[in-house]
């Protein structure tokens, strides 16, 4: 096993076991996309209409959830430490934890949209583009949200101070990704061009952002 | 192998924690760091690897491996076992012999040196203390490093603990591999040599 798959491992071993983000993550986002119908009432156009906004930001909420421990969990028993002592390269390191997170708790959110989508009055094909959107947007979000969770590593109640820093930047992917998703359900404007600005937020957050992660983890640890 | 530190000094926000501290270790060779609370033992061990910054002096490894960093070719054992509740014994020791490069980890002859061999499948929340030390310490034997760093190895180990974790230290100098300890108390090092920090040079 290489340092990284070893890494990727044990990170997806802890979010799936009793306890860990991984179900708290689905289960938040059904929670949150269940009771919007509840308080806004049976009426499907309406309910069309807002669904998609609905989804992202229930989706944005949920992959928030788990972030604040993906660093200070490992800071707080010591194994932040003796990462830093490996030879894996940090930028790698926090990209393969950023992969494990979303694994584990973005992965879920895609695969759970179309079900959770029916509540909201949307059918299948509006749902495949809904779920295609989350695909490409969650793991901007994770990646984006890994800068975040860095620089609150240290901080005992750092949670707060995570959502404050990480949600701001995450309007640009919100805009794009409600756009695309609207497009589909809604129209009239064409799917592709917000879904393609989509995917090209995703490509420079998955670039971007392990080293934004790794400079700012280098500069708590002293 | 020869591990050197030339007038180190440590600086912890405003408080200058020491200054001028002169050391050198070979291979097979122990120092043992002693002095009172907050004399700096643990951010010296810490300097070493990099965790925290010089600021003054200089560290130097000779005939180490010149691609590697010191951190890299070093374990540290420190205050924090850097285990996770949630896996159990085995699986935390996997992790680590996989993280430091070993490609297929055998975490059973590790586990049984320190005596945890049958508790390989329980999940690492229920040790105790002394059995989570423990267990870090498999960490030192399971992946070979040439340097361990020590802080206070022996505080939560019961008398047995102590002397097996000796008879460890003992095959490791034997091995050619040298070791730095931070402790207020003997660890069972026969022949160390001591650096007294919190003293006037």
């Amino acid at each position: 096993m290489t340092p990284l798959t070893a890494l990727l491992v044990r990170d997806m071993r802890i979010a799936m076991r009793v306890g860990g983000s991984a179900l708290m993550g689905v289960l938040f986002f059904l929670v949150v996309v269940t009771l919007i119908p509840f308080a806004i009432g049976p009426d499907l156009a309406l309910l069309k209409r807002i669904g998609p906004a609905i989804l992202w930001l229930a989706a944005l909420l949920a992959s928030l959830l788990a972030l604040d421990r993906l660093f200070a969990g490992d800071h707080d028993d010591g194994s932040l430490d003796l990462i830093l002592m490996g030879r894996a390269p940090l930028e790698l390191v926090v990209a393969t934890k950023g992969l494990a997170h979303w694994l584990t708790t973005g992965l879920p959110l895609v695969i759970c949209a179309p079900l959770i989508g029916l509540l909201l009055n949307l059918d299948l094909p509006e749902d495949g583009a809904l779920m295609l959107t989350l695909f490409v947007g969650t793991p901007a979000l994770t990646f984006i949200g890994l800068v975040g969770a860095a620089i609150a590593v240290t901080l005992r109640r750092g949670g707060l101070l995570l959502a404050v820093i990480v949600l701001p930047l995450t309007v640009p992917i919100l805009i794009f990704g409600v756009a695309a998703a609207n497009a589909a359900v809604t129209g009239p404007t064409a799917f592709g061009t917000p879904f393609t600005i989509l995917c090209a937020l995703t490509l420079a957050s998955l670039v971007v952002g392990p080293f934004a992660a790794a400079a700012a983890l280098r500069q708590e640890m002293e | 192998m020869r591990l050197t530190g030339v007038d180190l000094a440590c600086q912890r926000g405003e408080r200058a924690v020491f200054a001028g501290i002169n050391f050198a270790v070979e291979s097979g060779q122990a120092l043992t760091i002693s002095g009172r609370n907050g004399a700096g033992k643990s951010s010296l061990l810490r300097m070493v690897i990099g965790l925290l910054p010089i600021a003054g002096g200089r560290l130097t490894l000779e005939g180490g491996d010149p691609e590697l960093s010191i951190a890299e070719q070093a374990h540290y054992l420190g205050h924090q076992d850097a285990l996770k509740g949630s896996l159990s014994v085995g699986e935390n020791l996997g992790f680590w012999a996989g993280f430091f490069g070993l490609r297929s980890a055998d975490p059973h002859s590790p586990l049984e040196m320190v005596g945890l061999a049958g508790l390989a499948s329980l999940p690492a929340a229920y040790l105790s203390a002394g059995q989570r030390r423990r267990l870090s310490i498999a960490r030192l034997i399971a992946v070979p490093r040439p340097i361990w760093l020590l802080d206070e190895p022996t505080s939560t180990l019961d008398a047995a603990a102590q002397d097996r974790l000796a008879e460890l230290m003992d095959a490791h100098l034997a091995g050619g591999g040298l070791i730095v300890a931070a402790s207020h108390g003997p660890i069972g090092l026969s022949a160390a040599q001591e650096l007294r920090l919190g003293e006037a040079p």
